[in-house]
């Protein structure tokens, strides 16, 4: 059984421990506490150099150095503070670094609030669990054979159709019921093909809608998009040696991966405020009245100084644009700002919590918003993006590389 | 006889100092155990539900994070209930600890203004101060003792 070392603060008295409990029981771990005695409490935090108020810090600095100094071998390390704590969230960072500068080991951070619920923190936990458990799938650099990836996000469903080594259809449409759209996506990659659904070796499935249309197609592969993007992220961008940082910019969540040598080893996962989110971007294009794949080369025209937009709510986000607009603002001026807006809130929310390892390869359906990538470039200081081929299809491509060789459909036939 | 809020509200060496003198320690450890002992609960370790964050809305506001308003919907109603304090600052882990400091901050805020007998205390650093520290409590016991007698 996997074990995730629970590093926290105000979990007990947030009422979310069980909930936690709950996310990672569901994908085979066990929550563990690291366990040391009162004098190795004052001892670590001395050494540690951060001098906390809060005693329940200085026992989550302690838990942390008892992990670095292998008094607790946990397979991985699930850190959460209260949300809005100011002393928390300081030492939940340099708890993440230092761990993570000192081991091997996979860590997750969160800020709760007592609203916190079990399914938000599935995702969390099975990418730990998979990081684990699952290294040998992870380690897959080539597709083989005829599969089909079908990742159904919370705003669209795409579907990737792979033969050796190449994909050879691709399909996407908007996400309603969930099955029915992923059978819309499939058979439009498909349609690219001579083949049909019998003809495949195996099926891969992601995102939100995994587990239903895992059931439903009898996948081989049922995987959450964490581990799932970032390698077929750096596959696409042929980077699976070395490091790089994955930035997927989504409808409902946004997710920074870090990657050495194909395997995620460093994950956040935002969700707090729609305002930096793609859905954000949708909601533009819309009271723009612009296509939204003309949004990134309106928004390339425009400069987001001359309006700001960047409220952490998207309600008030769309405010903004509406006052923007009604004080006559550019179209183009408007499209820039939102741009940017989401690319700000990106970095500010999550970005600066990891440390970016170049290549940053950008992914998911946002990435075809030149605006955004541009954007997200000049946030971080001129940095290059790498947006690969594909790279809207990203979950789909990377269910259907990892489910290549585990599939034996016309084996079994 | 008095209800004496203490601070670390789990100390066990107070709580014992108080009884002795006859009061009735306001201690942490009977909230929990309430807590703990409802079968309708299932949250362990300390079987606090999102709820109780809620209830701690009447001690801290909506923006405080929700450690410390579970921690208040606990410690709150002691609070409440106290006709007396000790406060006991710089105290280490060993002797009462409720880990969050903002809590900490916010309950010795709270029985300041409450306007009821309160001592304070520096937590004892050798033999000397450690009489000291308890013939101050003592006193202090004998006191509230005293008045109460009187009323």
């Amino acid at each position: 059984m996997v074990k995730i070392a629970l590093v926290s603060c105000g979990t007990e008295y947030s009422g979310v421990q069980k909930e936690i409990e709950k996310a990672a029981n569901k994908f085979g771990a066990e929550i563990i506490l690291p366990e040391i005695d009162l004098d190795y409490i004052d001892e670590s935090y001395e050494k540690f150099g951060f001098s906390a108020q809060s005693s329940s810090l200085k026992l989550m600095i302690a838990r942390a150095m008892a992990i670095v100094e292998g008094r607790s071998k946990p397979d991985a390390v699930f850190i959460a503070t209260c949300f809005r704590c100011a002393e928390a969230a300081l030492v939940r960072n340099e708890v993440r670094r230092f761990i993570q500068n000192n081991t091997r080991i996979p860590v997750v951070t969160y800020s709760f609030t007592e609203r916190t619920k079990a399914d938000e923190l599935f995702i969390r936990m099975e990418a730990l669990a998979t990081t684990v458990t699952r290294r040998n799938i992870l380690a897959r650099e080539k597709q083989e054979g005829l599969t089909l990836g079908l990742d159904s996000g919370s705003t669209t469903t795409k579907a990737v159709l792979m033969e050796n080594n190449k994909v050879i259809g691709t399909g996407w449409t908007s996400t309603k019921d969930i099955v029915e759209s992923a059978k819309i996506a499939a058979a439009e990659a498909f349609g690219e093909t001579d083949y049909k659904w019998d003809d495949v070796d195996g099926i891969g499935t992601t995102g939100y809608g995994r587990f239903t249309m895992g059931k439903e197609f009898g996948a081989e592969l049922i995987q959450e998009e964490l581990s799932v993007n970032a390698k077929g992220a750096v596959y696409l961008a042929d980077c699976q040696k070395g490091e790089a940082t994955v930035l997927d910019i989504g409808g409902m969540d946004n997710k920074v991966i870090t990657v050495n040598n194909g395997i995620p080893d460093n994950f956040t996962m935002g969700g707090i405020c729609a305002g930096a989110s793609g859905r954000f971007l949708d909601m533009t294009s819309r009271r723009l009245d612009v296509d939204i794949t003309q949004l990134g080369p309106l928004a390339v025209q425009g400069d987001w100084r001359n309006a700001m937009l960047n409220s952490y709510c998207i309600v008030f986000g769309i405010q903004d644009l509406v006052t923007t607009l009604a004080a006559g603002g550019s179209k183009a001026d408007v499209a820039a700002a939102a741009c940017h807006s989401v690319s700000e809130q990106v970095y500010e929310q999550q970005l600066q919590e990891i440390d970016i390892r170049e290549p940053l390869i950008q992914v998911g359906g946002t990435s075809l918003i030149s605006g955004l990538v541009e954007a997200v470039s000049d946030t971080l200081g001129g940095i290059d993006v790498i947006v690969p081929e594909y790279s809207q299809h990203i979950g789909a491509v990377g269910a259907a590389l990892l489910v290549s060789g585990m599939g034996r459909r016309q084996d079994d036939k | 006889m008095v209800k004496i809020a203490i601070y670390p509200p789990n100390s066990l060496i107070l709580a014992d100092l108080l009884e002795r003198k006859g009061h009735t320690p306001l201690v942490l450890q009977k909230q929990i155990r309430q807590k703990i002992k409802d079968p309708e609960i299932d949250s362990p370790p300390m079987n606090l539900t999102s709820d109780d964050p809620i209830k701690g809305l009447k001690y801290a506001a909506i923006e405080v994070p929700s450690g410390v308003r579970g921690r208040m919907s606990i410690i709150g109603p002691l609070i409440d209930e106290a006709e007396a304090a000790i406060l006991v600052d710089g105290a280490p882990y060993g002797f009462g600890c409720v880990g969050c400091e903002r809590t900490n901050e916010l309950s010795i805020f709270l029985l300041r203004n409450k306007g009821i007998p309160v001592l304070e205390l520096d937590y004892p650093t050798n033999q000397d101060e450690t009489y000291v520290m308890v013939n101050k409590i003592n006193e202090f016991a004998d006191s509230l003792q005293e008045n109460s007698g009187e009323e």
